[in-house]
């Protein structure tokens, strides 16, 4: 009976009953604010450039360098200060340009079904044929490395997983009642998709986005790390970790405070993402 | 004004509909389609409205195929035909308040000038027993029989002039459905609308049908004048669907088919489809395929039609029936 | 065997759905709980087989079967109780039995949990197959390969084969189509007729009510606005709700009112 309809908790209730999502927004809330403001809260903002500093390379930890310094004595705080602003730029930049294209060729394949279907799921299928990340590296080696090329690189490799979710989606919001009669009732088309079919196919691929933005992050610094992405000066989490990471026995600071932020912010991702999961799509955090 | 010819409809090896024929007049006027779930009674008001297609056959209205027509003549023939469906929970976008959604149809064939837009849903919405406050809210802050009033609402809006009503009341409360079908009834005077009224549930089908059609495997065995239909029957399966029917009694109905396996709609029985159930069959049943004949006033699809009418069941029958039998 | 329930409370958080003052039930007897979507008729049942703790709700109250209270049992206890003393149907009976497992080896693992050997639990099975009129033969068969009447049955039988004494049926021929209704309400019947079972039928149709209880308790939020004989009540409706209730039930006109 209409057990499930009396237990309908209030928004609030429900971020009461989240801890998750509220830890996550809290710790990405702040990462958002550092990278707003970056060139006021960082003590050298020209060192997220290409200033040099011969005197004090690789210094450690101290008061007027909390962070230490890197190679050519830039502030290694400023650095991971400014690189929150092109993770966050990057992380979105990816989900947009890949939600642009994913979603619409999902929308139609679902809707339109038959011959337009097949073309466009053929499609992402030879995307989706090869790993991510292998395919990400190749077109990021093709490209001139930098964070722009990168940002190319990962959405090209992204957009197919959200065509393939909102295909089945909209798929099978088509055959419900309320879009047959909008058909009977003979509302056009593109109608139908933008103000039925869209809304109502949305909620998995906002999950799954929000699930994503972590693996995105890392991808990026990975390919940052083998050199095809960002390049120095750009202080770029990933570019930084695979400058340092030769200097960890002796200047362990060069590798761990780019490496942190890239695991700090990571980690709040994934858990706004199992969050935001478990408040828009509870079903499917029962089922796993 | 609304033909049905020769419908046949597949999905892969079912065939759904086989070889369905009927004529839906102007209205005021209802027309009932029986049978039970597997009979083909959705699909044939699912290809009068073009939500399936035809393998062949053809569905017109006033001489226009809906599936030749293009263009215009498609769209006139889209906002002659609506449909209302079974399950109120899922007929409206959950997402779409009460008053766009109805403001959709009427923008979808311009039924008024965009000015008067406001005013016409009011107007549909007071129209179906609802009130002008409804237009605000969200189909989940409205009762079942409210959504079902409301897909009522959007269906008249574009001035249909047949609306398939597909198991409208089955998900709804006693209460609830018996105001929905004073609606309907209402409606169809007022508006004088024709509807096409899917239903498994006889007594509904005779209180707002004149005329009703039993369907079985996907074909018609018996069609005419819903009084002498249902009180009279001269299909053993219209005979058996009646039997089973409970009432206010404290006597429980009693089945009047023989107890055997299911049909399987993929692979009817050869002969009469209905003679593995049929408690009057004889030999010929088995071989020979009952057409579609005037037996006593309407039209039947069975070799003993004769009998069942003069009142064969009782004395053939029941004796046979109440037993199961072992396969 | 006799079930009684006293003072039955059901809450959903601060919400109550059920309050139930008495309702009982005695060997052989059929009583029919009717009320309209949201009147708890459900939940009462679910609530005296033990299911409700487990929907989240909270029960208070007491429902004893032959002097032995149930609310409050462990878990364990209540499936002791539930496989064998009292047994439940429900409105999809296909979903209602567990795929992956064909209808002997469900017979198999019930009977055998409750201490029966495998040629017993075999000879049990075949019988209660008999009794309900279906072909042993089905035994073979998985879920997703009966039809709908035919997997009721097989629910049916499977409270038959345990010789339950209580079978709880919620809606159990709503999903159904008529003709197949007819037949199951005729096998309910039947059972009680000869292994005196004693049924609490929850239902939204008072037709299918009048036929085959004894007795009739219509429910609306959550309490019971009237109950007596399933006769006397349905004829003489003394609750104006039990009068509107019967007022919207449509009606068929007689075979052969028309004239021909």
């Amino acid at each position: 009976m209409s057990v499930a309809a009396t237990i309908r908790p209030g928004r609030m209730a429900a971020l009461r009953r989240n801890p998750t999502l509220v830890a996550g927004g809290i710790v990405l809330g702040l990462i958002v604010i550092v990278a707003v403001f970056a060139p006021w809260l960082a003590p050298y903002p020209a060192d997220a450039g290409n200033a040099t500093h011969p005197f004090q390379v690789l210094a450690p930890p101290s008061s007027a360098h909390p962070f230490g310094t890197d190679l050519v004595g830039r502030d290694l705080l400023s650095r991971v200060m400014f690189g929150a602003r092109i993770s966050l730029r990057l992380v979105i930049e990816v989900l947009v340009i890949a939600g642009l294209i994913g979603i619409p060729l999902g929308l139609v394949a679902g809707y339109f079904g038959g011959r337009i279907d097949q073309v466009i799921m053929r499609i992402t299928d030879v995307f989706l044929a090869f790993p991510a990340l292998l395919l990400s590296l190749a077109i990021a080696f093709v490209l001139t490395p930098s964070v722009q090329n990168m940002t190319i690189a990962i959405a090209v490799t992204w957009w197919p997983w959200y065509t393939r979710l909102v295909r089945g989606e909209a798929a099978s919001v088509t055959t419900r009642p309320y879009i047959e009669s909008c058909r009977v009732l003979g509302v056009a088309p593109w109608r139908v998709l933008l103000r039925h079919v869209l809304p109502n196919s949305m909620t998995p691929v906002l999950v799954q986005m929000s699930l994503d933005a972590g693996g995105i992050l890392l991808t990026a610094a990975s390919i940052s790390f083998l050199g095809l992405g960002a390049q120095d000066p750009t202080p770029e989490w990933g570019l930084m970790v695979s400058q340092g990471a030769q200097y960890f026995s002796t200047q362990w600071w060069f590798v761990t405070f780019a490496g942190v932020s890239i695991l700090l912010t990571a980690m709040a991702f994934n858990m706004i993402g199992d969050g935001v999961r478990e408040l828009l799509d509870p079903k499917r955090v029962i089922s796993r | 004004m609304l033909e049905v010819r020769d419908l046949v409809v597949r999905y892969g090896p079912v065939v759904a509909v086989d070889g369905v024929s009927l004529t839906v007049p102007a209205g005021p006027a209802g027309f009932g389609l029986v049978g039970e779930s597997g009979s083909g009674k959705t699909t044939i008001g699912r290809a009068i409205v073009r939500l399936a297609t035809p393998a062949s056959g053809a569905v017109t209205m006033d001489g226009v195929d809906a599936f030749a027509a293009r263009g215009g003549a498609l769209k006139a023939y889209r906002k002659s035909v609506q449909i209302v469906f079974q399950d109120p929970d899922s007929t409206l976008d959950p997402r779409m308040r009460i008053g766009p959604a109805v403001a959709e149809a009427l923008r979808a064939h311009q039924i008024v000038e965009r000015t008067g837009i406001q005013a016409r849903v009011t107007e549909l919405l007071v129209q179906v027993g609802l009130e002008a406050e409804h237009a605000e809210r969200y189909p989940h802050q409205l009762s079942g029989g409210q959504r079902q009033r409301v897909a009522i609402a959007r269906a008249l809006a574009v001035e249909p002039r047949l609306i398939v009503l597909d198991e409208p009341t089955s998900a709804l409360d006693v209460t609830v459905q018996a105001r929905v079908l004073e609606l309907i009834g209402r409606l169809r005077e007022a508006r004088s609308l024709a509807y096409l009224l899917i239903s498994h549930n006889l007594a509904v089908v005779e209180q707002l049908c004149e005329r009703v059609a039993v369907l079985y495997l996907g074909q018609i065995v018996e069609e005419g004048e819903t009084a002498l239909v249902l009180t009279r029957p001269a299909h053993p399966y219209t005979h058996a669907l009646r039997a089973a029917v409970p009432e206010l009694s404290e006597e429980l109905p009693r089945p009047a088919t023989r107890h055997a396996d299911p049909p399987n709609p993929a692979a009817p029985p050869q002969g009469c489809r209905f003679h593995p159930r049929c408690p009057l069959a004889i030999d010929r049943c088995r071989t020979e395929e009952p057409q579609l004949r005037e037996v006593a006033g309407r039209l039947a699809a069975c070799h003993r039609a004769e009998e069942a009418v003069a009142g064969g069941f009782r004395a053939a029958a029941v004796d046979d029936i109440s037993a199961p039998a072992q396969s | 065997m006799k079930l009684e329930v006293r003072d039955l409370n059901v809450w959903f958080g601060e919400r109550q759905v059920v309050a139930v003052d008495r309702l009982d039930l005695d060997r052989g007897e059929t009583l029919g709980l009717v009320g309209e979507t949201g009147s708890g008729k459900s939940l009462t049942a679910y609530s005296i087989a033990g299911l409700a703790p487990g929907m989240g709700a909270r029960v208070e109250g007491s429902v004893t079967l032959d002097g032995r209270e149930l609310i409050g049992l462990s878990d364990r206890e209540l499936r002791e109780i539930r496989g064998r003393r009292v047994a439940m149907i429900f409105q999809a009976p296909i979903s209602s039995l567990n795929p992956v497992f064909r209808v002997g080896d469900m017979f198999q693992r019930a009977l055998r949990l409750h201490g029966a050997g495998k040629q017993d639990a075999r000879r049990l099975a075949a019988e209660a197959m008999n009794a309900v009129a279906l072909s042993p033969d089905l035994l073979r068969r998985y879920p997703h390969q009966l039809s709908g009447g035919q997997a009721q049955r097989v629910a049916i039988a499977l409270a038959v084969a345990l010789r339950a004494e209580v079978l709880i049926a919620d809606e159990p021929t709503s999903a159904l189509d008529v003709t197949v209704q007819a037949e199951i309400l005729e096998q309910l019947q039947a059972l009680r007729a000869e292994e005196g079972i004693a049924t609490l039928f929850i239902s939204h149709d008072l037709a299918v009510v009048s036929g085959l209880c004894n007795r009739v308790a219509i429910m609306r939020e959550g309490r019971i606005v009237e109950q007596g004989p399933v006769g006397t009540t349905l004829r003489e409706p003394r609750h104006p709700y039990t009068k509107q209730l019967l007022a919207a039930v449509p009606r068929l006109s007689a075979v052969g009112s028309a004239d021909a």
